[in-house]
């Protein structure tokens, strides 16, 4: 921990890390209150109404902790990374900047009209603030995407006198390919992980007995929401983003599959433990050729492996990044054979009945966040040893006169009050669901 | 271009100050004014809409500071990295205080975080009057535009301070004065009865301190830093803005003396924009003054993006300013008169 790199590299892992397990859930509930909204407009029923009110509370509460850890990730950019933010704040300064302009002020403004507005506002106005809460979080998410895909794939800049890049062309970093398909992959993350919640506490109450009412709705509005969003996580969603990777990073997606070995014909790794000083993959179960078909779409394609680059564009992390992307890409199946039959009984009219399957959804909730946790992963360390994909090297962005001292100081501190917040989140929220949908609230989140 | 930037980074610091001022120091009169739970409740009830999106003004005035000058912004917070850590830690329990409180039924677990919100609100009043302490003092610039300041040295001036010395310890009573009573006006007319009542007479009480502060905060500027005359004396017009503080000072006394709540609450926001604004036109063109070597300081010029960027960034800039005004000119007419305490929420 001597290493001031190391330190600040982790110091970032962490804590955005720890952040992202809010958003992902309330960037995922926001439409599905929208359509439980819309369900109690159209039906004109007071269960709908309550049921959209109980989410909201578990939505305020995600999202109180979404706010607080997220401003230092605004902050570290500048005091970790200062190095990094001279360098490329030109450009991505402005998706940061617009982000706070067009994002966080509708959100926020309306978030506090939907917890607090219900009484005050019409009916209509009401569902408008929670579309309002919807999109603010969206265009959220998309600003950072475009952040993050600058990072990928940095396109519209031009390189100053001073070193420093500089924003050439705004639509060209506005709409990066890279940002569109990594965008609609990472909300299709999202959208997963709040389906899987929602229909995990629907299942819990119908396993349990009680608020059986709420439990179908939000069985019925999980797995169908849950149904579209693990299937379009794989195609076209994942597919695009991997052939974005095998195009633009193609020495990461050797790193991710383990490919060590440039090879027409390649085959895909299902299980394994890749041997990096050995360059092999140790007990692999591989299906032969899948890799170069679903890279070129040709089962002969020849696809490069990692000896066709040079050794210092590795990524310095290979097992985990190819463990991380292995993780994703399997869980994302099993998702999709979840909520395929579990759709499939729903359709039949006999899901509610079926206790085993109301079992795997209950206990499923934990799965989506560690998938979306490993598909950051992947992103982010298959970027590596880049900082800026091909201009600045991680080692040269981080905060030269913060030390490693100071730096482990403040992961320390981040490290504790990030476990009590934890731990009050699992506490407020689990005594919101054991409380059910049906008590009026103690308080308005 | 550049000049258009500082202003609106000014204007924006100078929102965010105003709009979550009130709330941090309506935490800081908190446990003095609210004596038992209902008047608690309506403390939070009179912030729980708006503080939120009050402290996004934080977040979008450093986005903005962050595009339009990103040699600043790494300079600054990396070279402020403990401070800004700590006041990271503090709006976090603030906001935990805050939210979670009204999801505690027990009243020991209710107090616990009444005196987080309590004490968070007035260290945060205190960290962020030091930081601008920090900047019209300047930092140890070294001539990469780097630099590091520990928290402390030796409390005193010098071409190696820390980020507490005794100017900056003085800016940051003055902040935690200013807000103390920015937030008792703002509880004042959101609120009627005794909870009303205290909150007027702590507003009174602090206000001979305010001025006191107010000159002592002036002489030790123009002793820190004499240079801030030369952009006074070359445009005189500066010179209004002294005036509007102790104008808008002398308003805050004599419209809670007779009743005019709003009137005085809006004379504390003029008071806190007039004295940032001094700061900030003083500083003009330097955006980080170097107390090593002035040839080290941080201009508009130097540290500023590029030509292109911040042009397009004020087309959308602008387009977003009109819907973030939109929505709280929304938001705050929403919740507008006192509080009441009916229904659901803290």
């Amino acid at each position: 921990m001597e290493s001031a790199l190391l330190v600040h590299r982790l110091h970032f892992a962490f804590t955005v890390t720890f952040h992202y397990l809010f958003p992902q859930l309330t960037m995922g509930l926001a439409p599905l209150i929208v359509i439980l909204k819309t369900l109690a407009l159209r039906r004109n029923e007071e269960i709908y109404h309550q049921a959209a009110r109980f989410w909201a509370r578990i939505f305020g509460i995600s999202f109180v902790v979404g706010v607080v850890t997220g401003i230092p990730m605004e902050f570290q950019f500048g005091t970790n990374w200062s190095h990094f933010s001279r360098f490329a704040g030109g450009v991505i300064g402005q998706t940061l900047a617009m982000e706070g302009m067009f994002a966080f002020f509708l959100e926020s403004a309306f978030l506090g009209l939907f917890l607090f507005g219900e009484k005050r506002l019409s009916p209509k106005a009401h569902w408008w603030s929670a579309v309002a809460v919807f999109v603010g979080s969206w265009l959220s998410g998309y600003f950072i995407i475009a952040t993050d895909a600058w990072m990928q794939n940095p396109v519209g800049y031009e390189r100053a006198a001073d070193g420093s890049v500089q924003l050439s062309s705004f639509w060209a970093l506005l709409f990066n390919p890279w940002a569109c398909w990594q965008y609609f992959h990472n909300m299709g993350g999202a959208l997963i992980t709040g389906a899987f919640v929602m229909s995990s506490v629907g299942a819990f109450y119908l396993l349990w007995g009680k608020y059986q009412d709420y439990g179908r709705i939000f069985v019925r509005v999980g797995v169908s929401a849950g149904l579209v969003a693990t299937v379009l996580q794989l195609f076209p969603t994942g597919d695009e983003q991997g052939r974005m990777v095998a195009e633009k990073q193609p020495a990461t997606l050797a790193a991710m599959e383990a490919l060590f070995e440039s090879s027409p014909g390649a085959p895909l790794v299902l299980i394994g433990q890749p041997d990096v000083p050995q360059r092999k993959i140790d007990n692999p179960i591989m299906l032969p050729k899948m890799l170069s078909f679903l890279t070129y779409r040709r089962w002969e394609a020849e696809v490069r492996g990692l000896n066709s680059f040079p050794q210092d564009t590795w990524p310095d992390n290979i097992p985990l990044l190819y463990y991380s992307y292995h993780i994703m890409v399997g869980l994302g199946t099993i998702f999709i054979a979840i909520m395929v039959i579990a759709g499939f009984l729903l359709w039949r009219g006999t899901l509610f009945n079926a206790r085993w399957m109301l079992w795997i959804l209950f206990l499923s909730l934990p799965f989506p966040y560690i998938a979306n946790t490993a598909g950051w992963i992947t992103a982010e360390l298959g970027r590596q040893p880049w900082l800026v994909y091909g201009l600045m090297r991680t080692g040269d962005g981080y905060s030269k006169l913060v030390s490693a001292g100071n730096g482990l100081f403040t992961l320390l501190g981040f490290m504790g009050m990030y476990t009590v917040m934890g731990i009050l989140f699992l506490f407020l929220v689990r005594r919101e669901i054991e409380s059910g949908p049906a008590s009026e609230a103690l308080s308005a989140h | 271009m550049p000049t258009v930037w500082f202003i609106i980074v000014s204007v924006m610091i100078a929102a965010y100050v105003v709009l979550d001022g009130f709330d941090l120091g309506a935490g800081i009169i908190y446990l003095v004014a609210a004596k038992n739970s209902d008047e608690r409740r309506k403390i939070l009830r009179s912030i729980g809409p708006v503080w939120d999106g009050n402290e996004v003004w934080l977040l979008a005035a450093g986005g903005t500071l962050y595009f339009a000058y990103p040699q600043l912004y790494a300079s600054a917070f990396s070279g402020f990295y403990l401070p800004l850590m700590m006041v990271l830690w503090l709006l976090m329990l603030r906001g935990i205080g805050i939210e979670l409180r009204a999801h505690m039924e027990n009243p020991v677990w209710q107090g616990f975080f009444d005196f987080i919100f309590c004490l968070s609100s007035a260290l945060l009043a205190i960290f962020f009057g030091a930081a601008l302490g920090n900047v019209i003092r300047g930092v140890p610039l070294g001539p990469d535009g780097y630099f590091f300041e520990p928290l402390w040295t030796n409390f005193r001036l010098g071409p190696s301070p820390g980020i507490l010395d005794w100017y900056t310890v003085t800016a940051g009573v003055v902040a935690l004065v200013t807000l103390t009573a920015h937030g008792a006006l703002y509880v004042m007319v959101k609120t009627e009865g005794e909870l009303n009542q205290r909150a007027r007479r702590i507003a009174i009480a602090v206000w001979p301190v305010q001025l006191a502060l107010t000159v002592i905060s002036l002489v030790a500027t123009w002793f820190v830093r004499p240079s801030i005359k030369e952009n006074y004396l070359a445009y005189p017009i500066g010179f209004m803005i002294p005036l509007v503080v102790f104008g808008s000072l002398v308003l805050m006394l004599t419209a809670t003396r007779r009743g005019r709540e709003l009137q005085a609450f809006l004379a504390s926001c003029a008071y806190i924009t007039g004295m940032l604004m001094g700061a900030v036109f003083a500083l003009y063109p330097v955006v980080l003054p170097a107390s090593t070597d002035p040839a080290y300081n941080l201009t508009i010029h130097n540290a500023s993006a590029a030509h292109y960027g911040l042009s397009i960034g004020l087309i959308w800039w602008g387009i977003g300013m009109i819907l973030a005004v939109g929505y709280f000119v929304f938001v705050y007419r929403m919740f507008r008169g006192k509080v009441q305490l009916e229904g659901a929420g803290y």
